[in-house]
């Protein structure tokens, strides 16, 4: 079905199709709009599952642990500092390897308090052991939250959908809803393999001396990095069921023989491509963004970027004192490669700065630096202020 | 007969005390929480206190920001920590006024933990819980005080949870100064709320608070006049012993002062226990 939908609207919509039986979350903008949704087609008898208004987020996440681990298959939304909160238990999910959806509204991180868009609350929790799905548009949304509850079951891996915070959360705009069949076609029923039941007792979660941890935590980076091939056959079975990607590891758009490529995670692709089209029609650009952040897709890095000079990393997170996070796993990622691009680390949007379509021409003159850029705030008004009461 | 005369310094003026530069405010018309602001910084004016020597701490949510209007020390901290961060503050410069100012959702879901154990501990701290039944800020979903029953984006076919009392909470966990009241009286509220910041150990002060806006509307309560009048209906003067008086009048929330009692304070067992230690060291 083909509709106008608010972006958090569409989410909820997909989420319930996907038939979950515990919802759990608490209030934070500019996620607030989905669990509300959820709440709205319970109460209208379109859904059967139980909407917990729960304490705070580090309840929620327990709540939609404990559901999964006990055979329900469960869901949870949160943004910025609801995601930080969480942060002891996304670990636990991880750790014990619970199939579970987060949809994580992306938003800015306190102090000072913001609550508009950028990508510092998935980058805080990036190494929590979750698969991390960043979203271009709401099609891509609806498609990748619906794929998640399919891939967190075939690898017992939590998915974290991340969706730009209003940006693309409160953004109307025309998408196609699948049905009920089509999804209950591509889901199957929950199952968990090691789901509590007084009849087969087992523990998860409990306590580990170091003869054993290493080999837990070695095989959860195994698993995550293996699970790229669900990722991918979840894409592919989706194609061939409603005839349309959302995008694999990573999104691609320009020219073979382009020899700058610009890299980004979330809408911000979209905003990329526009300026390209408008502004510089004819100019060989490769767009990249990257859908899958976790697991790290480095092969499919690599080859996306072969033939390229330059290569700009666009984000919208920074890691202070190091510079950009996703720069600094791409370069990770291409060293040793042959003939690999330069690459040029950009932060731009944080806290909800409007990127607008005249990035693209300052993004694209780092390609003209004599050293690689290796991080630059691109969108400063100014210069930053001094450090609070002076040099000392 | 004496005529006591009031000198200009002695006048509450709402604006000496308020960062005007932050204005207009953000509350949406018919809020409760103005009226709360009011009364809490008549009573401080009223003891006396400089702002100078006065901290203002606040969470997240609607009575969150009141801490920014405030023209004194003031900090607004993550979402239900501002009891917390308080006891920080009052162990660090125990020569100021410490006064917390938190919600339903702050200080009784997210934090409630927090609360218990200031309760607990009996640091000479203020808590003014500004009770609005909804988190207003995030667009009125249900919270700890949501009567059953009540509307919200969240229980769009009626809560079906109780709701918290948050003074029998706070009496519960050992507070030794617990009050209630309305913003239907801004007076009585002054008076109640200057008894809380004089008291000596862990105070605590419900306001109850109305959201026309987000609350009030979802549940056909009517505008801020009729929502403090249902105020009138529901409330019981202390003087009136706090019963029920069914089926006359109903009697969701007693007001007035339900523990005032002496406990030794936080920072003064602290100092007696360390002066003890360090006697037997030199014994």
């Amino acid at each position: 079905m083909r509709a106008a939908f608010e972006g958090s609207q569409a989410i909820a919509r997909a989420v319930v199709r996907c038939r979950p039986q515990v919802v759990a979350a608490y209030p934070i903008t500019p996620q607030t709009h989905i669990v509300e949704g959820i709440a709205k087609l319970v109460a209208d008898g379109e859904a059967d599952c139980e909407v917990v208004s729960v304490e705070s987020e580090f309840a929620a996440a327990s709540v939609v642990l404990g559901a999964a681990a006990a055979g329900s298959r469960a869901y949870t939304a949160t943004a910025s500092q609801g995601v930080l909160l969480m942060a002891e238990v996304l670990y636990n999910i991880a750790g014990m390897r619970v199939p579970l959806v987060l949809t994580c509204a992306n938003r800015a991180v306190s102090a000072p308090i913001n609550i508009w868009n950028d990508h510092q609350d998935a980058m805080a929790v990036r190494d929590a052991g979750w698969i991390q799905l960043f979203c271009t548009d709401n099609q891509d949304a609806i498609d990748t939250t619906i794929q998640a509850f399919r891939i967190t079951q075939d690898t017992e891996l939590p998915v974290m959908v991340c969706v730009d915070g209003f940006i693309l959360t409160h953004l109307f705009e025309p998408v196609d809803l699948p049905s009920q069949e089509q999804i209950d076609m591509f889901l199957p029923p929950y199952r968990f393999s090691r789901t509590l039941d007084p009849r087969r007792p087992l523990t998860l979660g409990t306590l580990v001396g170091p003869e054993h941890y290493t080999e837990v935590r070695a095989q959860l980076h195994g698993d995550l990095e293996a699970s790229i091939t669900e990722i991918l056959k979840a894409d592919a079975d989706w194609a061939d069921l409603v005839g349309r990607r959302a995008g694999g590891l990573i999104k691609l758009d320009g020219p073979h023989r382009a020899k700058i490529g610009i890299l980004t995670l979330g809408s911000v692709y979209g905003t990329l491509q526009e300026a390209a089209r408008e502004l510089l029609p004819g100019t060989p650009l490769r767009l990249m963004a990257l859908r899958c952040f976790r697991p790290f897709p480095a092969e499919a890095l690599r080859r996306a970027v072969e033939g390229l000079a330059d290569l700009i990393v666009l984000e919208r997170a920074i890691g202070p004192g190091a510079g950009g996070i996703l720069a600094t796993e791409v370069r990770a990622a291409l060293a040793g490669l042959r003939d690999a691009p330069r690459v040029h680390g950009a932060v731009a949007g944080l806290g909800g700065r409007d990127i607008p379509l005249g990035i693209l021409s300052r993004l694209l003159r780092l390609a003209e630096a004599a050293e690689p850029v290796r991080c630059t705030v691109i969108d400063l008004r100014s210069a930053p202020p001094a450090r609070p009461g002076g040099a000392k | 007969m004496n005529e006591i005369a009031l000198t200009s310094a002695d006048r509450f003026d709402i604006r000496d005390w308020l960062r005007l530069e932050m204005f207009p405010h953000f509350l949406c018309p018919g809020c409760g929480h103005g009226l709360a602001l009011r009364a809490f910084l008549w009573a401080v004016h009223e003891l006396g206190i400089d702002r100078d020597a006065l901290a203002v701490i606040s969470g997240i949510g609607c009575a969150g920001r009141l801490s920014a209007y405030v023209d004194a020390n003031t900090f607004h901290v993550t979402h239900g920590r501002p009891l917390a961060f308080a006891t920080g503050l009052k162990l660090a410069r125990p020569d100021l006024t410490v006064v917390v100012i938190t919600g339903d959702g702050d200080g009784l879901a997210i934090g409630g933990n927090h609360l218990i154990h200031a309760c607990r501990r009996n640091l000479d701290l203020t808590c003014l819980l500004l009770n609005n039944e909804v988190y207003g800020m995030t667009g009125g979903q249900v919270s700890p005080t949501t009567a059953a029953e009540r509307y919200t984006t969240t229980t769009p076919a009626g809560n079906c949870e109780p709701g918290f009392d948050a003074c029998k909470l706070a009496e519960g966990a050992g507070a030794t100064f617990v009050g209630r009241e309305a913003t239907l009286q801004v007076p009585t509220l002054k008076n109640l709320i200057r008894e809380a910041i004089a008291h000596k150990g862990f105070s605590f002060v419900e306001v109850i608070s109305d959201c026309t806006e987000i609350f009030g509307r979802k549940n056909a309560l009517g505008n801020s006049p009729e929502m403090v009048l249902r105020q009138k209906a529901g409330m019981r003067p202390d003087n009136w012993g706090n019963k029920v008086d069914r089926p006359f009048r109903p009697n969701p929330f007693p007001t007035g002062v339900f523990v005032r009692k002496t406990r030794p304070e936080y920072l003064e067992l602290y100092e007696a226990m360390t002066a003890a230690a360090r006697r037997e060291e030199r014994d």
